[in-house]
């Protein structure tokens, strides 16, 4: 039992991205209503990104800016160690990107459906497809 | 043995093809019909003008592409292939007259369709005759099943479609459903398709292995129409009757016993097969199918159904000449190929005659018939003895190569069911013929006053009716051709 | 140049999507002929790099000069190479034959419809030609975008098939992503020559297997592998006619490539069929896809829906073939994403051809269309005659790779489920060829009632701009066929690694 507490705890951020997926996922299958599946999506999207900027994180390091790198002490060997990872941050300026252009492209979905069926619930709309 | 390379295999094929262009653009029937006449007469020549080298033990083929790594589009001409051929590529050229009189006696609709899909049939099939490998021989049995539904279902009625659902279903569905996995399994067994005198497939597979294969091809190929797979022929007879007559005595059914013999004698090898003892279980489907199919045409009232059933009996006669795995029997069962080809179409041309110039389809409205017709209906005996198998007429020699055949094999029951099919071919085609000669001039349905079918109707007929006669007295070449080929795939 | 065919491969179409959208603010009728002038030198530079593939092997580009695994590097080898033409020529055909519907359709929108069309095209070309597994999901993403985007554009029901497309697009991508989240984790790469030297130290690690079955299940949602393909029908075929015409050729036969690519060149075989035992579970799942998508078919009526059940089939197909894990197999499924992505392309563009005259997507309404649209119907049969898998056409070929394939491995039950398909696929096309020939019957039979939708005199045959895609694409069908051997021998077999057999 202990040891699963410390596991618990030593990895908190999986158990942190995980829960959110599972959230996501809940909001995106259970919920009948379209701009809450939206939520859901895209809380599984920020998850993901959580994940990677977690895994690129250091205790106690500082951020890959070397100070005064052109003057003398910038001939010195940088310890990659004393630093937090950068790339995965990086990448995931692209991945919010993407994110945000896919939240972009479902909410204007969201308006064209909303104007043709005059709700967003998914059963009103069934029922609307099926009326005719 | 001599190999010549010569593109004329591929050129014999390709010749009703090129037609077709030239079919489905003219504008006149009379230049439509020109060039059927012109291909099928040049198509002829080129498969007779193979014939010498053949007849002289060479064999002639061409590869075209290599469309798999060892696998090609491949031609080679044998003698069983040349014999095919042969009798396709001449009757061709008798059809087209045949087709001319009817198709305009009847004013039937779409006839520039007809020839076009016509032309495509018999370079399918001739595609069949000459194909050097399996994968050859499947593409071209294919291309015959599909150009072939058009011409079927040519009515384009209710009737039409139903008939064609079922030729399409049991033809093309036999061959994905069991030709394509059999080649597949031969392929991955032997690493080669190619046809070869004593097969490919001895020393490379079990014999479990080697009877599951052999009644996935035999079944497979379901345009022999061997039974349980034959109800696709009855229904498809409500083709017009040219299509009938070509097709389905000729070209179709026998590019599926053709292709039977010949996976059995190039891919299995006669050695094998007796080796396994699997002669046997062949024998007896093919009789049984002989059997059934003659009683079944015992009952038939329709015409062209009475001839389907006689078809599918005498298709398996082949199978049966080829299952004994006798060069006697072999030989037989070749020649009846062609036999049964000059017979069968007569009579189907009959048919049609009839129909033409009275309408009738029913066997019992023909009563009395001769009086009005008598040269179709003599026409009509003819082909009846020789499919019976009696003199005067061709039908005579390969039934009496078969009986040889199976007294060489030692095997007595299938002299037996020869003779008594025979018997019963007898009984389904005489009445026919007696009742429209010598009924009393009371119950004659017709007057006594000689009206036939238009010309080009009937001069086939009786052209196709006097070869019949003909090749029991001169069978070449097509008795020289079937023993050379039977003493190859023999080994005798 | 040809140095640099690479990254034209990519920058050409992208650069070009921006023209084509200011193109089109200045004259709405530049965005046609520059998206096509974009599309076309796309197809140059991949058959250039085919040939150069061909000719001298493995190419290797590092864009901006950047050397892996710092910069990202566009790495092609005969597997993409291939895939690249067919992806550039599937998408032109295209383009050129849906012209005339194009602009009907989207009159005022011309300019965004052509960016968007463009924009997807490179993104797939990216995702075929990229040598990053990160780079690899930012093009996926472009493509899926763009694709939502796309068929979105469409009537009726077309916004509410993309949201959900988008849902189940997001989530395999997702996927995708944290899988490849997992390699990093462990191998602090995402090059993928760089990630297969390194993973095999590391195949024990839970990791791992993790980042295998994560990465396989977002590749699965995203290519619509049955139980996974609720989207796929939905999208496909509400989506307006010319995007179906391009989506579903291309969306899902990428994908595949993706799966063949990641398994094969970043877990490697030996992880991925030996290790991990999941191949004769994978090849199951494929032969329900197959059965399943076949019935699927069989149950609709509507011709867009039917030949998108046809495509989830068809995954089943690839996929399966993949699993089988031997060298017949996979040359199958490779050859298969080529063939089927041209077939998927012929069978969509006649089926727009014909909704475009007719008006109607059911195949009820289809008849006597072989009297009013001759060359199309023509077009029609040799597509659905590749599809059934008869010789000469491609299909055949690629089912005679999978056939084999299954064999060798014993893999009977997947054997069983191609032929059944080639069975019903006969039926699904002979059933419209039969309303299309026989009905309507002739007055004297007087059961049927002309249908719904415009009078069958005024249907005409297709404008020539659209024939000749076609025509040329029914070619390409009998050209694959008969050259299929050839591709599978210069081509296929260089793809795949060595050590499978």
């Amino acid at each position: 039992m202990e040891s699963l507490l410390t596991n618990f705890l030593a990895k908190y951020n999986y158990w942190v991205y995980i829960g959110l997926v599972m959230i996501g996922m809940y909001a995106m299958i259970a919920k009948r209503n379209l701009v809450k599946k939206i939520v859901g999506m895209n809380i599984v999207q920020t998850a993901v990104i959580l994940f990677y900027v977690s895994i690129g994180a250091k205790k106690g390091k500082m951020l890959p800016i070397i100070a005064h790198g052109h003057g003398e002490s910038g001939h010195q060997a940088v310890h990659a160690i004393d630093y937090i990872n950068p790339l995965p941050h990086v990448l995931m300026l692209t991945a919010i990107v993407v994110s945000v252009a896919t939240l972009g492209v479902a909410l204007a979905l969201t308006i064209k459906i909303y104007r043709r069926y005059g709700t967003l619930e998914e059963d009103e709309i069934a029922q609307r497809i099926n009326e005719p | 043995m001599d190999t010549l390379i010569s593109i004329k295999p591929l050129l014999a094929i390709l010749v009703s093809l090129l037609a077709v262009p030239l079919i489905a653009t003219s504008r006149s029937p009379n230049v439509r019909e020109g060039w059927t006449f012109l291909a099928a007469i040049v198509k002829f020549a080129i498969v007779a003008s193979m014939l010498p080298a053949v007849m002289s033990g060479m064999e002639i083929s061409y590869k075209l592409v290599e469309v798999l790594p060892g696998l090609s589009i491949a031609f080679r001409v044998d003698a069983f292939g040349m014999l095919f051929a042969l009798v396709a590529s001449f009757l061709w050229i008798i059809t087209s007259a045949y087709s001319i009189g009817y198709m305009r006696g009847l004013d039937e609709h779409a006839q520039t369709r007809y020839f076009s899909f016509f032309a495509v049939s018999l370079s399918a099939a001739v595609g069949v005759a000459f194909s050097a490998n399996l994968l050859t021989m499947y593409l071209f049995y294919e291309m015959l099943s599909l150009a072939t539904y058009p011409l079927v279902t040519h009515h384009q009625d209710k009737e039409a479609r139903t008939s064609g659902r079922k030729y399409l279903l049991y033809t093309v569905g036999a061959s994905i459903g069991l030709v394509l996995p059999a080649m597949l399994l031969t392929y991955q067994l032997t690493g080669s398709l190619d046809f070869s005198p004593q097969g490919v497939l001895a020393g490379n597979a079990s014999r479990g292995t080697v009877a599951l294969l052999l009644f996935m091809f035999v079944f497979g190929f379901a345009k022999a129409a061997i039974m349980p797979f034959h109800s696709w022929l009855p229904a498809a007879m409500v083709a017009p009757t040219p299509v009938s007559a070509l097709l389905h005595a000729v070209a179709v059914v026998k590019v599926g016993v053709f292709s039977i013999v010949r996976v059995v004698t190039g891919i299995f090898g006669t050695e094998l097969l007796h080796n396994f003892g699997l002669s046997t279980p062949l024998l007896f489907v093919a009789a049984t199918t002989i059997l059934v199919g003659s009683f079944i045409a015992l009952s038939q009232d329709n015409l062209k159904r009475m001839l389907a059933f006689s078809t599918i009996a005498q298709l398996s006669y082949i199978v049966l000449g080829t299952a004994l795995l006798t060069p006697k029997g072999v030989t037989g069962g070749m020649v009846h190929i062609a036999m049964h080809a000059f017979g069968k179409i007569t009579l189907f041309f009959c048919a049609g005659a009839i129909f033409v110039a009275t309408g009738k389809k029913n066997i019992s409205e023909m009563t009395g018939i001769g009086r009005r017709m008598p040269f179709t209906m003599l026409a009509f005996f003819f082909g009846a003895l020789s499919i019976i198998g009696m003199p005067p007429c061709g039908g005579f020699l390969s039934k009496w190569y078969l009986v040889l055949g199976a007294l060489q094999a030692d095997k007595i029951a299938i002299v037996v069911v020869l003779l008594f099919s025979s018997l019963l071919n007898a009984a389904y085609f005489m009445p026919v013929v007696y009742r429209a000669f010598f009924c009393p001039p009371e119950e004659a349905l017709f007057e006594a006053r000689i009206q036939e079918a238009p010309f080009f109707c009937v001069a086939p007929l009786v052209i196709t009716a006097v070869i019949s006669i003909g090749l029991l007295i001169y069978p070449q070449p097509f008795m020289q051709l079937a023993t050379m080929a039977a003493a190859k795939f023999t080994g005798f | 140049m040809s140095a640099h065919y690479p990254a034209l491969v990519v920058v050409i179409p992208l650069v070009a999507a921006f023209l084509v959208l200011i193109g089109s603010l200045l004259n709405k009728r530049l965005a046609f002929p520059l998206a096509a002038l974009a599309l076309l030198g796309a197809l140059l530079a991949s058959i250039g790099l085919l040939i150069r593939v061909m000719q001298v092997g493995v190419v290797e580009y590092h864009l901006a000069g950047w050397a892996p695994p710092i910069g990202i590097a566009y790495r092609v080898d005969h597997l993409n190479a291939l895939v690249l033409v067919a992806v550039a020529s599937v998408a032109f055909i295209n383009l050129l034959g849906t012209r005339p519907l194009v602009a009907d359709l989207f009159e005022d929108r011309l300019g965004p419809f052509y960016t968007l069309y463009v924009l997807l095209v490179t993104g797939l070309l990216g995702i075929v030609v990229t040598g990053d597994a990160f780079n690899l999901y930012v093009l996926l993403e472009i493509a899926a975008l763009t694709g939502y985007a796309l068929v979105g554009m469409g009537e009726g029901r077309a916004p509410l098939a993309s949201l959900n497309y988008i849902f189940m697009g997001t989530v395999g991508a997702s996927f995708y992503l944290l899988g490849i989240g997992y390699l990093y984790l462990v191998t602090g790469t995402l090059n993928m020559a760089d990630l297969a030297a390194r993973l095999p130290a590391l195949y024990p690690s839970r990791v791992v297997v993790s980042a295998f079955v994560i990465c396989l299940a977002g590749l699965c949602l995203k290519m619509g592998f049955f139980p996974l393909h609720a989207w796929l029908p939905n999208a496909y075929s509400h989506a307006p006619d010319p995007v179906s015409s391009l989506v579903a050729p291309l969306m899902t036969k990428v994908m595949v490539y993706v799966m063949v690519r990641i398994m094969l060149f970043v877990f490697t075989p030996a992880f991925a069929f030996d290790l991990m035992t999941i191949s004769a579970p994978m090849v199951w799942l494929a032969v329900i896809a197959i059965v399943a998508g076949s019935f699927l078919a069989l149950s609709t009526r509507r011709i867009k829906r039917m030949l998108t059940y046809i495509i989830v089939a068809e995954v089943g197909y690839m996929v399966g073939g993949f699993w089988l894990g031997n060298r017949l197999g996979i040359s199958g499924a490779i050859l298969h994403i080529i063939n089927d992505a041209v077939m998927t392309l012929c069978v969509f563009l006649t089926a727009a051809a014909i909704i475009a005259r007719t008006g109607s997507d059911r195949i009820d309404d289809m008849q006597g269309l072989f009297k009013k649209m001759p060359v199309t119907m023509a077009v029609f049969v040799i597509a659905g005659l590749s599809i059934i898998g008869v010789p000469p056409t491609c299909g055949f070929f690629s089912k005679w790779y999978l056939i084999s394939g299954a064999l060798a491995a014993g893999q009977y039950g997947f054997v069983g489920a191609l032929l059944l398909s080639s069975l019903i696929n006969l039926v699904l096309f002979f059933r419209i060829f039969e309303i299309a020939y026989f009905e309507p019957f002739e007055a004297q039979h007087g059961e049927h009632s002309p249908g719904p939708g415009r009078v069958l005199s005024e249907v005409q045959e297709a404008p020539l701009e659209t024939l000749a895609p076609l025509v040329v694409t029914a070619g390409l069908l009998f050209a694959l066929g008969i050259y299929a051997g050839d591709i599978v021998s210069l081509i296929i077999d260089q793809a795949i690694p060595v050590g499978i057999l």
